[in-house]
């Protein structure tokens, strides 16, 4: 599944990084401590979490995520979004809670 | 090939840009995807450490045809007690660091899954060096 299915799908926002909503996605991780994620998500995970700093993007590019999902309307900080633009890696969001938007997110890689 | 740079106490926002730039280079040098997957888990952490816990320092990286050797000296407190710090849940990150969702206490494991050696060196009041090799075979 490619990231603009899923923006699709679930009625998720691009806040940035618009031109990687081609990327491929490959299962999810979800964390807010960033040494867990740089540890554990692999490549073309999906991550959900409500961090908003750049380094949320260092993290992404470095794993080569497919995208990051905001929860609860969170908007990112303009250096954050400046690198997802930069890099093509989207930064989406939704007004959804973790526990629902993981739900959802499940669902959808597990038709 | 000799690479070097420099990191900055509390300078977050350019936090993992060694570890890009290394990235880039690996790749450069066709070394296999998987092994460049654990030298940038490696070097993000030791990146965030001198950052996040230091007053800065330079990171050396050194790369022949068949591993990478990575060393990050910083200056800073330094650590007390280098078991007690190599302990997953231990930190001694503050609480603006921890709000960041780093100082879980997982920077070390993580470098130390991650390398086929790990050296890590600390003077208190002086500084750490941190040293990590990773073979490409």
């Amino acid at each position: 599944m490619k990231v603009q299915e899923l923006v699709e799908k679930l009625n998720l926002k691009v806040l940035s990084g618009a031109n990687g909503l081609d990327r491929e996605i490959d299962g999810c991780y979800i964390s807010d401590l960033l040494s867990d994620v740089m540890g554990n998500a692999m490549e073309g995970n999906i991550w959900i979490t409500l961090q908003t700093h750049k380094n949320v993007m260092a993290v992404a590019s470095l794993k080569e995520l497919a995208c990051i999902i905001l929860v609860k309307n969170l908007v990112p900080n303009d250096e954050t979004i400046e690198q997802s633009n930069d890099e093509d890696l989207p930064i989406l969001q939704t007004s959804l809670p973790t526990y629902e938007i993981a739900g959802l997110v499940y669902n959808l890689l597990h038709e | 090939m000799h690479l070097e740079y420099q990191v900055y106490e509390a300078d977050f926002v350019n936090a993992g840009a060694a570890s890009s730039s290394i990235k880039k280079t690996l790749k450069q040098l066709n070394v296999s995807p998987q092994i460049i997957k654990r030298v940038v888990v490696a070097l993000y952490e030791a990146e965030v450490n001198a950052i996040a816990h230091a007053y800065g320092g330079t990171i050396y990286a050194d790369i022949e045809p068949d591993k990478i050797t990575l060393k990050v000296v910083d200056t800073g407190p330094g650590i007390p007690d280098i078991d007690w710090a190599m302990q997953e849940g231990n930190s001694t990150a503050s609480p603006e660091v921890r709000n960041m969702g780093f100082g879980a206490g997982m920077g070390l494991p993580n470098i130390q899954k991650n390398v086929d050696k790990l050296n890590v060196t600390s003077t208190v009041g002086v500084g750490t060096t941190v040293e990590m090799e990773v073979n490409f075979t």
